[in-house]
């Protein structure tokens, strides 16, 4: 989008000169390398997990499928602890979203007012954390004292205050709504609440799509706080359970290198495929949407950044 | 991000004396009463969730014990951090995370202005755009199928490492398994993941340069590598800076998230990091007070080493976070 701004500024009439010709050469083949490094590990995956096992754990598969099958889809899909996981992370990622976004606008309309007493040092309060906090410790005890551990609401709630969030968001308001505007409402005998529900938040729609994407991924992804806080393996999202087969295939395959014993060689390599397997049904859901969501962070991390 | 999320403290809320002001101070709120009204759940969600933990801090200096709490355990001032420091184990995790945190960097900082200066520099509209977009998609990845694709493409069986090797007629090798490979598969496979990612914002001050310097440039004969070296250059400089310093502050929190992934029994020597020490410490062992104590002079580490870049920066470049 950008290179494409650039591109018709610069005059098109100039004619090229030989050492220009050589950098676009050199650049065009630059850029077809990075797509190339970033494309390769992911076709190996994906390849991967559509051959038959036993020519995945023999080191047969490359950039095609070998044996071409959907056989280990099957797997997962019946496999109760990755269905499950789903399950989980879909819920967490739901509920979370809904919560973080909402303490998100909550926190950040108010903070975008200019008329706001105290409004500094309530800011303040809030990126003082992006600085300095109580760290992985302090943390898991507060949780622990509030009885939230082995629940959804360890995953949630600690993490639901964000203030690199809560700054785009502001950032957003007072960028984008006029002061004018607010004045006006004032002289109507607007309440600060009506102006929100009836002004700021119509006019919000971009940003908070911006977060809940943000709000969205993150959670999806998250893992180490279902490490910390959960116990029970029915609770855990799709990552931990991914993380646990994976290290348990390691231990597996270690064994197997370890003793060389062939016994279980057949289980190896369903181990093996089914792990190419869940790593494509887990990163199915974000990489689907990547291509629509893309513009909106993009947008996002520019209004964090660059107008912050 | 964080330029203007600095403010310093105001006296907004300072008592005065005179009754008028005081009655003034109440009008300026009252009439904006909804306001607080929505902060109210924020402020206490920061309280406890943010603020509480930084009190319960205090048990880095006290022989915590869940029976006493917090504030009943006993004081025992900077025990835990001299425990630390003498420990046999600190000179290697300091130099492991301190490693780890200045390789990312020296990588980290080069590599997305690398890429935005040849996307935006590319001629072909639509190609440009493709490469932006391939070398974002890793972004979303998650930090546990980053390390599975990664232990995938080093398996000793069937990795495409040691196909390529194989083919090449090499003998396979496990660098999952060696020390010294630890550092350039961590900072590696995070320029894999991140530097799509990290190009988007100079890429958007690129966006904003000004068209006819260009032009101006192109008639006056310069190259596409003096206009890249004299325009494009100084626009992208102070979001570097402010990106150098604010990642200074993080060479010490080295992710414990994916390092944790990556360890195993064979490259724990290099792969154990301060904020990796702690989890084990704290959340396996549960010794809540020597892990706190840990985590604290992290955090203190980690701000002198912001404020230090800071200072060096406004004094060099003009450039600040504040």
């Amino acid at each position: 989008m950008t290179g494409a701004r650039i591109a018709h500024n610069r005059p098109v009439h100039v004619k090229l000169d030989a050492r220009d010709k050589w950098f676009h050469t050199i650049n065009f083949i630059f850029l077809g390398l990075c797509i190339i490094i970033i494309a390769i590990p992911l076709l190996h995956v994906v390849s991967q997990s559509l051959s038959s096992p036993s020519d995945v754990l023999n080191g047969r598969v490359t950039f095609v499928p070998v044996n071409f099958t959907v056989k280990t889809y099957g797997y997962v899909l019946r496999d109760k602890n990755i269905m499950s996981g789903y399950r989980n992370s879909l819920y967490y990622m739901a509920v979370g979203t809904a919560i973080f976004v909402t303490l998100t606008i909550l926190a950040a309309y108010p903070l975008s007012r200019r008329d706001l007493f105290g409004r500094k040092t309530l800011l303040f309060l809030f990126t003082f954390t992006m600085l300095f906090g109580g760290g992985m410790i302090p943390t898991y005890l507060v949780v622990r004292q509030l009885k939230l551990l082995d629940s959804i609401w360890a995953l949630v709630l600690p993490n639901a205050i964000s203030a690199y969030n809560i700054i785009i968001a502001r950032t957003f308001f007072q960028t984008s709504i006029p002061g004018e505007l607010y004045e006006a409402a004032e002289i109507d005998g607007a309440s600060d609440t009506l102006v929100f529900f009836r002004v700021v938040l119509p006019l919000s729609a971009s940003i908070i799509a911006v977060m809940v994407l943000f709000n969205a991924v993150w959670l999806w992804n998250m893992y180490f706080d279902a490490l910390i806080y959960l116990n029970t393996s029915s609770k855990y999202p799709l990552q931990m359970v991914l993380r646990n087969i994976m290290t348990s295939a390691q231990v597996q395959s270690a064994m197997v290198e370890a003793t060389g014993k062939v016994a279980s060689t057949e289980m190896l390599a369903l181990t093996e495929a089914l792990k190419y397997t869940t790593i494509v049904c887990a990163s199915v859901p974000v990489l689907a949407l990547y291509p629509f969501i893309q513009k909106h962070f993009t947008k996002g991390i520019m209004i964090g950044t660059l107008k912050g | 991000m964080a330029q203007s999320s600095m403010p310093h403290v105001q006296s907004g809320s300072a008592a005065p004396a005179k009754s008028r002001h005081t009655r003034f101070v109440w009008t300026r709120i009252s009439r904006h009463g909804q306001l607080y009204f929505f902060l109210l759940i924020p402020l206490v969600f920061l309280a406890v969730f943010k603020y509480a933990p930084m009190f319960g801090l205090q048990i880095a200096f006290r022989d915590y014990n869940i029976g006493l709490g917090v504030w009943g355990s006993k004081w025992v001032g900077l025990k835990y951090f001299r425990t630390f420091i003498n420990s046999f184990e600190f000179p290697r995790l300091l130099g492991n995370t301190l490693a780890v945190g200045v390789y990312t960097l020296l990588v980290g900082i080069p590599c997305p202005i690398i890429l935005a200066l040849s996307i935006n520099s590319c001629r072909s509209r639509r190609f440009g755009k493709t490469a932006q977009m391939m070398t974002y998609a890793p972004y979303f990845i998650s930090t546990v199928i980053l390390v599975t694709i990664v232990m995938q493409f080093l398996a000793v069986r069937g990795g495409m490492l040691n196909n390529i090797r194989a083919m090449l007629g090499m003998s396979s090798i496990n660098l999952m398994a060696r020390p010294g490979a630890f550092r350039h598969i961590y900072v590696w496979s995070d320029v894999w993941q991140r530097t799509g990612y990290g190009a988007v914002i100079y890429i958007a001050a690129l966006a904003s340069v000004n068209p006819e310097l260009y032009e101006a440039a192109t008639i006056d004969g310069a190259s596409i590598l003096q206009r890249i070296w004299h325009i494009d250059m100084p626009s992208v400089l102070p979001v570097a800076v402010i990106l150098l310093i604010m990642n200074c502050g993080s060479i010490i929190n080295v992710g414990h998230e994916k390092v944790l992934l990556l360890q195993n029994p064979l490259n724990q020597e290099t792969a154990d990091v301060i904020s990796t020490y702690v989890y084990r410490i704290g959340i396996t062992s549960a010794q809540y007070s020597y892990s706190s104590a840990i985590g604290f002079f992290n955090s203190v580490v980690s701000i002198i080493l912001l404020l230090t870049a800071n200072f060096v920066a406004r004094r060099v470049s003009e450039t600040s976070l504040f």
